[in-house]
Formats: structure tokens, sequence, C-alpha cells
């Protein structure tokens, strides 16, 4: 694999350093320690993708059936179940969307919006690569997606994870530009974060946790279910604890595919019903998260970051 | 009969973003929203249990592609060959042991040319009358693209016919080789009599697959609880197998209470599950599994029969 563009940064300058023990209060509303959200990554993998020069989607020859196979059963099967228990603990889930799944499986998006849940854009089909596209058609796109979720839900989202986790320099710049207000697609941090885009505009990461992500529990890191449970219950201890000084997000990812397995769900369920069983736990949505940011702690941000910078001005090289 | 999933011509372009599946070999469906099942006798969760016969040649050609728990050793790897033999003369017995001392029926999927090179376990496994299917040639002949149709098709008649031969059964059922399939693959195994195959892991109950000659049934066979994948490729330990299974059955009974019929599908590999430090484990399921209430034992066969008449064609 190589590199799909010159690779010129030396390091990403979407943020900036921001020590955390010198950051402003976070409140959250009505007193809570801990924003908690789940998003469930809802996907369509194409049986006969395109080639794409920098990722291959399967890796078997045509058609690729276990892993074609076993997200078709995410959505056939593995949607209700997990959805069945979002519902029992008041869990609204934050939905990354693959936003052809609005074409091939609209059922699931109604029974979503029934709930209210959010829908963020997670691109086109996740066999659907960033790597290899230009500027125009990056924004081509990511406009398609909006578009698609407007009219399937009557809002248009604001919030992006960049298709199968691909990027390009631009994706978070021309994800605000498409009127977006919060990415996921930045992992450096336990709070919301300002982030710098190209417009200018006020533009949040709001935490999106890899670590907690099933899929990269349970196929990149090969994690026992019951020890994901745990891993899940001890985040949140000690976000909760540390969320009594500062607000803290908690994100769990998953997919219908991974958590919803009969031999894994259990293990998930236990450790939803362990965080909602707290009190002062802000249980709620990615987009929610974002816009209270926003509106209550991103010019603070801002403000306290810009004098630190001027504090050290001149040392960093 | 083709695959109507047309290729795109570019980065934007999406030929398939349709209501449905991206193409036509089953219908979409979500299985809530499907009639509810119910097994014979009003039992609510069925147990399928899969026993693989393997045979893994000491050279293999890996063509068109290499099924996993093949040799990796320089030849002659004797390290994986003869680990694997183990399951057939010892593994097996063990299994067999612990499966009837807690009446668990199970399914052998049997690779042919063991058949043929070892007439006292085919005399042993069919004296026994469970169902027998077809697992193809041997763990080297992978199923998947690259492999010419012709050459398949003979492959399959040699695979299905020999082994009805070696065991005088009818031979209903099929499981490729690591689940792989070519794109005729389905429609090979339709032509040779078959009824129902396990390659397509995107269900928990049976449903019609679209062939050239007419309804073939997929019988979804889980891999994720299966015992390679928790052993061997994720390094799990034997307790933390048993553990999830047993959660995955507690689900599902709970599930068929609510929602109808369900099935928990396991994969017993004698040359994995039979050494004997894993032998305990898997009397644990056993016991845990055959304790809840209402399940039925089957063989792969008895569960399409029992769904057809209850799913009506579209």
């Amino acid at each position: 694999m190589s590199n799909p563009v010159s690779a010129s940064k030396e390091a990403l300058d979407y943020y900036r350093p921001w020590p955390w023990d010198r950051r402003p209060k976070i409140s959250w509303p009505n007193g809570a320690r801990i924003a908690f959200w789940v998003a469930p990554n809802i996907e369509v993998y194409e049986l006969n993708p395109p080639a794409n020069a920098f990722r291959t989607p399967w890796p078997h020859p045509f058609p690729a059936v276990p892993g074609y196979s076993i997200r078709d059963y995410g959505n056939r099967v593995g949607h209700m179940r997990q959805m069945r228990v979002l519902d029992k603990y008041g869990v609204r889930g934050s939905i990354s969307l693959s936003s052809a799944l609005i074409d091939h499986h609209p059922e699931i998006i109604e029974l979503c919006r029934e709930r209210n849940w959010e829908f963020f854009s997670h691109g086109i089909y996740n066999t659907r690569y960033t790597y290899g596209l230009d500027e125009a058609q990056e924004r081509a796109l990511i406009q398609d997606s909006i578009d698609s979720i407007r009219k399937a839900t009557g809002e248009a989202p604001v919030g992006y994870l960049a298709p199968a986790l691909s990027h390009s320099e631009l994706t978070v710049d021309l994800w605000a530009e498409a009127g977006g207000t919060y990415t996921c697609d930045l992992f450096h941090d336990d709070q919301p974060t300002p982030v710098k885009v190209r417009s200018g505009k006020p533009f949040v990461s709001v935490p999106y946790s890899l670590e907690l992500n099933d899929t990269i529990a349970y196929v990149v890191n090969k994690i026992e279910p019951r020890r994901y449970g745990q891993m899940i219950k001890d985040a949140f201890d000690r976000l909760y604890a540390e969320g009594a000084e500062s607000g803290t997000v908690m994100c769990i990812p998953t997919h219908n595919y991974q958590v919803s397995t009969p031999h894994r769900l259990r293990a998930f369920e236990e450790a939803l019903e362990y965080i909602t069983g707290h009190s002062d736990v802000w249980v709620t949505t990615g987009r929610e998260i974002a816009d209270y940011y926003l509106k209550h702690h991103h010019a603070a941000a801002e403000a306290g970051m810009d004098a630190l910078n001027k504090a050290t001005h001149g040392r960093a090289r | 009969m083709a695959w109507t999933t047309p290729a795109a011509t570019g980065p934007l372009d999406y030929p398939n973003r349709h209501h449905g599946n991206d193409h036509d070999r089953y219908a979409w469906s979500m299985l809530t929203d499907r009639p509810p099942l119910v097994w014979p006798q009003g039992r609510g969760l069925a147990l399928f249990v899969v026993v693989p016969l393997q045979f893994f040649p000491l050279n293999p050609q890996g063509k068109p592609l290499k099924v996993p728990g093949n040799m990796v050793m320089p030849y002659p790897d004797l390290r994986h060959y003869t680990l694997r033999d183990y399951g057939n003369r010892v593994g097996i017995h063990r299994l067999l042991k612990a499966l009837d001392a807690a009446s668990v029926v199970p399914t052998f999927a049997v690779n042919t040319r063991l058949f043929e090179r070892e007439p006292l376990l085919c005399e042993q496994i069919v004296g026994r009358g469970n169902e027998i299917m077809a697992h193809s040639w041997s763990m080297d002949t992978a199923h998947a693209g690259g492999l010419d149709e012709s050459a398949e098709r003979e492959l399959v008649q040699r695979s299905v016919g020999r082994l009805r031969e070696l065991t005088g059964q009818p031979v209903r059922g099929w499981l490729s080789p690591g689940k792989l399939n070519s794109a005729n693959t389905p429609d090979l195994i339709a032509a040779a009599g078959i009824e129902y195959f396990c390659d397509w892991v995107n269900d928990e109950l049976p449903y019609r697959w679209n062939t050239a000659t007419g309804a073939l049934w997929s019988m979804p066979l889980s891999t994720e609880i299966s015992d390679t994948f928790v052993l061997v490729d994720n390094l799990h330990a034997e307790e933390s197998w048993a553990d999830q299974v047993c959660d995955a059955a507690d689900l599902l009974h709970a599930e068929a209470a609510e929602q109808g019929g369900r099935i928990l599908t396991l994969t017993l590999t004698p040359w994995l599950l039979g050494q004997p430090h894993r032998m305990k484990h898997l009397e644990r399921v056993l016991g845990h599994v055959t304790g809840l209430a209402g399940v039925w034992s089957a063989s792969g066969a008895a569960i399409p029969y029992a769904a057809k008449p209850q799913i009506p064609a579209p």
C-alpha cells in the first residue's frame, strides 16, 4: 500500500497542544459528569466494489463470502438485537451511516427514525474509500451522503466519520464546508476539542473511541467478549471519576455484526446496565454533545489555548 | 446463473444502489420481519453440531488459494500433517464419546478423500447412522474465484458422487472448505443434488437461495463461535470459548421463547477440541446447552426440512 498523496505534512494541524490540567472546566447539562453516547455503525459493503489503488476491500476473490456475509448478517439479524438492548437502557443511537443503506435497507432507517436516533455520515459504502479521490470527488461524495440523509430523515447530518476510516488531508475541511459541525475522525482526546478548519468556522472534535470500538476490540485486538465488557466498565469508572472535576466524554462505537452476535451481546448489555445505573450520566448523542460544546465551551477553549500559546510563543520548534 | 451485480465505472458510480442486497441470489429480509418458526414438538432452540472430518494433503497445491489450516512448513510438514491426522485417529473418538454421553446428534462434514483413504473410519461413522454432508474433496480444494467452472463442476460431482457411493447416504448438505465460494459454487452443488449449504453466515435461520436449477437452502453455520475461530484465530482460552458458547446458548434460548425458533450452531473440530486439555470445556458446553429446556438436537437436513413448510415461497 502506497501513500495516496505526497505525504508532505510532518504533523496534523487540525488542533493545538493543550495540556489536560490547564483547561477551563467543562460542565454538562444538569451537572452531569460525563457525556455518554453509543455510535452504532450501520454499514453497507458491496459484493463487487471497484478496485482502489490504495486499499483492497476484500481478502478473497469474488464473491468474498466470509467478509460480505457476516456484514450482511449485521443488517439482517444484528441490528434489531442491538436496538432492543439500547431501547432497554434508554440509549438513543448516533448512527454512523453508510448512506447507501437508505436505498438498500430503508426498513432499518425507519426503525431508527421512530426512535429519534441521530444519523451522521459515514460515506456512501464502506467499500468506497477516500483514498485516490481528488478534492472535487471527495466533496461530491460528502454532498451525496448529506443529501441522501436529508432526504430520508428530513435533517442534514452534522457529524462525519470518513468511510472505513479512510482520509485525505482535506476530509475534515470539506466536511465543515459542507455544513458539518463535528468530526469523529480524531482520536486524540477524552474531551471535545476545537478543530481548526480551512473555512475558519467553529468546529469540534467529539471523542469517538477506537479502543472501545467493537471491531477494533474483536477483530484487530482479538479480545474475549467478557473482557470487552469489563474494558467498557473500567473506562467508564475512570472517566466518571475524572468527570467530577471537568466533564468527560465516553463513546462506544459498535457494529451490528460484532457486538450483536449471540456470544457477545450479554457482555455489552451488562456494561450498558452498569453505566446507565449511575447518576450524573448524560446519556446523549454525538450531535447533542457537539451542539452543547459549541454553544457553551468552544469560545472559552479557544481563548484558553490562545493564552497558553502566547505564553509559550517562540518556544515550540 | 449470473450474479446481477454490475461493476462500477468509477469511484462515484453506484450501479447497485437500490432496495435489497446488491445482488440477486437471495431476498433481503430482516429476521424479525419473518413469521416465527416452530421446531418439532414445539421446541424453541435447535442445536446443530457439525463435526468436520478433514484430510489435509501433505503436498497441498494451494490453487486457486490456500485454505486456512493447511501445511505451512517446508515439505514435508510433519507438524501440521500429523496434528490434523490426530483428529481422525484420536480426537474423533473423544468427541463422539462426549456427544453420545450428552445425547447430542452430530452431523459429519466429510472430505471425500478421507473416507477413500480410511475405510475403517468411514465404516465407523457410517455405522452410527448420523447425517453425512459433503465437505469437498479435501482441505486443499478451495472453491474460490480463479477455479475454472468445468474443473469445479468435476470436483463437486466427484466429491458428492463418491461420498454417496462410500457412505450409501443421500448426502444433502454441503460445507465448502474455509466457507469460500466461487461465483459458480451454489449452482454447481445444487446441480449435484445438494439441498442445503452452510457457507453463507449472513443469517441465523435457513433461507432460500436462487440457483440455476431451483431452490437451494442456505443453512448458516456460525464461524465466530467455531472452535477454530475462537481458539486458533483469536487465541482465546478454552474456558473463554466455553463461556462464549454458553452465553450464545442462553441468549438464543431466551429469544426463542419470545420470537420463535432459533438455532445454536457449533463446529467441533476433532484435531482441535479433541485434544485432552480441551475436552472438559466441551463437556461443560454440552452439559449447559442440553440442560436448557426444550432443546432440539437436530441434524443439518432436519432443520431446513422443518423450516421449509413454514416459509412460503416468494
